[in-house]
């Protein structure tokens, strides 16, 4: 279903051909033994990546008693939906959703206006020291998160942020990654339109919301798309802010499940199933967007 | 924006700049240049720091755990990054053809790239359970007796490397597709016409070709994996007996567990310098093997 992303045209037809080895289209049997080959292989594969997945599906459905048997039931016979109640009793997952759902929209919605407005004033705006600044902000991107951790913890304690939706939201809102997505994605749009506006007395701001940001929208809902995803699966920094169960994450929280239910796999599985799904079916509605992320920049959330 | 008077003008760069240098100053920036100053210092967070000059620097160079924990990453490296390269390089040039139902496999790949590590982990936990999970049972059917994985502490880092390489195939496989489909199919068909085999076609032109590719995806892959830490806290917490134990592990457990906010700082200093000279290495490397049209 990544269907858009690469370009599946014409070249990557008889790439894929030339690679197989045939170059004919005439139905052989040595072809059609291939195809079959290949689509076994493919199958194999793709089963090897889909199990994990099923196996998780099938624990969470399983009553407390079969879970740990031996030889392991991949079927789940009779299967209930107990561990989601029981989960839902011992452990307040609706609130960690909303949480984690909460902290990752207005990171993206935070990073996606900070970052697209220092990203024009980069694109568009002379001043002076604007090259300098500009390569202290790609210096940044070289330096591992690990780095800032330490020092970043010790700030928010001090600012009493600690276990506050703020710590956990405001250092994903000021990217250098973002500005400089971008900015670069500015620089390819034509300033002629700009211009036009200008001559008619629109004010910098009025060119920036009504003409550059509507041509953005790709690059915008890739930056989208890619800061969610970062900040819905996010583990190090939550895990260092976030210890109360009102404003903890379902990451985190799926860890402290772990440490609690060591055993009780029904449930951590029901865990990982309300933190993995939503995100996969988002990622099913726009993942052009991330295959176009990652092929272009080594995007990784 | 030429005609516009001067003071105006800084208002306008002030609106647009501000928000976002101001934020970066305060997270990034500031935190950047604090964690160097931290890494001469002693501090609980309970007491006043105490300079202790290069004291952590040397601690660190005679610490047993500290170099452990750099074996393991580069044993975790060692494992994980020729494995995930090379299988999805395998992965895309099966995928890059027009077949139908291709889309569905392709997506196969993808899920778990996007599924958080914190789930994907404990998944694999679970699979890879000696006694009640579906990976050893599978295995017996071969006729193969499962080890212990994470229980084992020779198997344990193989364990998080199968996971690793399970999660990111799909990442570097996106990678490589949009890099097959750049390459120009008359270079394939002009070496059919004169006689070149299946991989002599693939191995002294696609692999060539898609030399920057790998390139890339290799100093992405070379830059996370040193940074490798979700899946090692969950899965082992640096187990058994310490034989998974990584360095931003260390990093955490320092900062988190023991308060050495001194030393947690130095190890990620010395985690940055290995990295940065990876990447230079790399970068400098390149022209032996790398081709731009």
């Amino acid at each position: 279903m990544i269907r858009e992303a690469p370009d599946v045209s014409r070249s990557s037809t008889s790439t894929g051909e030339n690679l197989a080895g045939g170059k004919v289209r005439s139905i052989t049997w040595s072809g059609v033994l291939r195809t079959v080959l290949l689509y076994g292989v493919l199958t194999a594969c793709a089963l090897f990546m889909i199990v994990p997945f099923l196996w998780m599906i099938s624990t969470s459905l399983k009553p407390q008693a079969f879970v740990l048997v031996s030889p392991p039931q991949f079927v789940p016979n009779p299967a209930t939906l107990d561990s989601y109640r029981q989960l839902a009793e011992l452990f307040p997952v609706g609130r960690l959703f909303i949480n984690s759902l909460f902290v990752a929209l207005v990171t993206t919605a935070g990073q996606l206006i900070v970052s697209s407005m220092a990203a024009y004033a980069f694109a568009r705006m002379e001043f002076r020291g604007r090259n300098a600044l500009f390569v202290v902000y790609l210096a940044t991107l070289m330096i591992p998160f690990q780095v800032t951790i330490t020092p970043l913890f010790i700030v928010m304690r001090l600012l009493n942020w600690i276990d506050t939706y703020q710590g956990l939201i405001l250092p994903g809102v000021f990217t250098t990654f973002g500005t400089f997505l971008m900015r670069q994605f500015f620089l390819t749009l034509p300033k002629e339109l700009e211009e036009a506006a200008y001559l008619d007395g629109a004010s910098p701001f009025t060119i920036f919301s009504r003409i550059i940001l509507p041509l953005s929208k790709p690059a915008l809902a890739t930056l989208a798309v890619f800061s969610f995803m970062g900040s819905w699966n996010a583990f190090l920094w939550p895990l260092f802010t976030s210890h109360n169960i009102d404003v903890m994450t379902l990451p985190v929280g799926l860890a402290t499940l772990h440490g609690r239910y060591l055993t009780q796999w029904n449930l951590v599985m029901a865990g990982a199933v309300i933190t993995i799904v939503p995100m996969a079916i988002f990622f099913l509605l726009v993942q052009k967007y991330f295959v176009q992320g990652i092929a272009t920049s080594g995007l990784k959330g | 924006m030429a005609g516009q008077k001067g003071w105006k003008r800084s208002m306008w760069i002030a609106f647009f700049l501000l928000p976002s240098f101001v934020g970066l100053l305060i997270f990034t920036f500031i935190p950047i240049f604090s964690s160097l100053g931290l890494t001469l210092y002693q501090w609980d967070l309970l007491t006043p720091p105490q300079f202790v000059g290069l004291d952590n620097f040397t601690k660190l160079f005679g610490d047993p755990t500290f170099w452990e924990s750099l074996t393991h990453t580069l044993f975790f490296i060692a494992g994980y990054i020729p494995l995930v390269m090379v299988l999805a390089l395998g992965v895309a040039l099966l995928l890059n053809r027009k077949l139908p139902g291709i889309a569905i496999f392709r997506t196969a790949f993808f899920i778990p790239v996007v599924s958080a590590w914190v789930a994907v982990a404990l998944i694999w936990q679970w699979l890879l359970n000696p006694q009640y999970g579906l990976f050893n049972y599978m295995l017996s059917f071969i006729g193969i007796k499962g080890p212990a994985w994470l229980f084992d502490p020779q198997w344990a880092m193989p364990a998080i490397i199968l996971t690793s390489v399970w999660k990111d195939i799909g990442f570097v496989m996106v990678m490589y597709l949009a890099g097959l489909q750049g390459i120009p199919q008359e270079y394939g068909d002009a070496a059919s016409i004169d006689g070149a085999s299946s991989w002599q076609r693939f191995r002294y032109i696609t692999l060539p070709l898609l030399s920057p590719t790998t390139f890339f995806a290799l100093t992405i892959s070379l830059i996370n994996s040193f940074q490798v830490f979700d899946q090692v806290w969950i899965m082992t917490g640096g187990g058994p007996a310490g034989a998974t134990t990584v360095l931003v592990e260390q990093i955490v457990k320092n900062a988190f567990s023991y308060s050495n906010m001194g030393y947690a700082a130095a190890i990620s200093w010395v985690l940055f310098i290995i990295v940065f000279s990876v990447t230079l290495f790399q970068t400098r490397f390149q022209k032996r093997w790398v081709t731009y049209d």
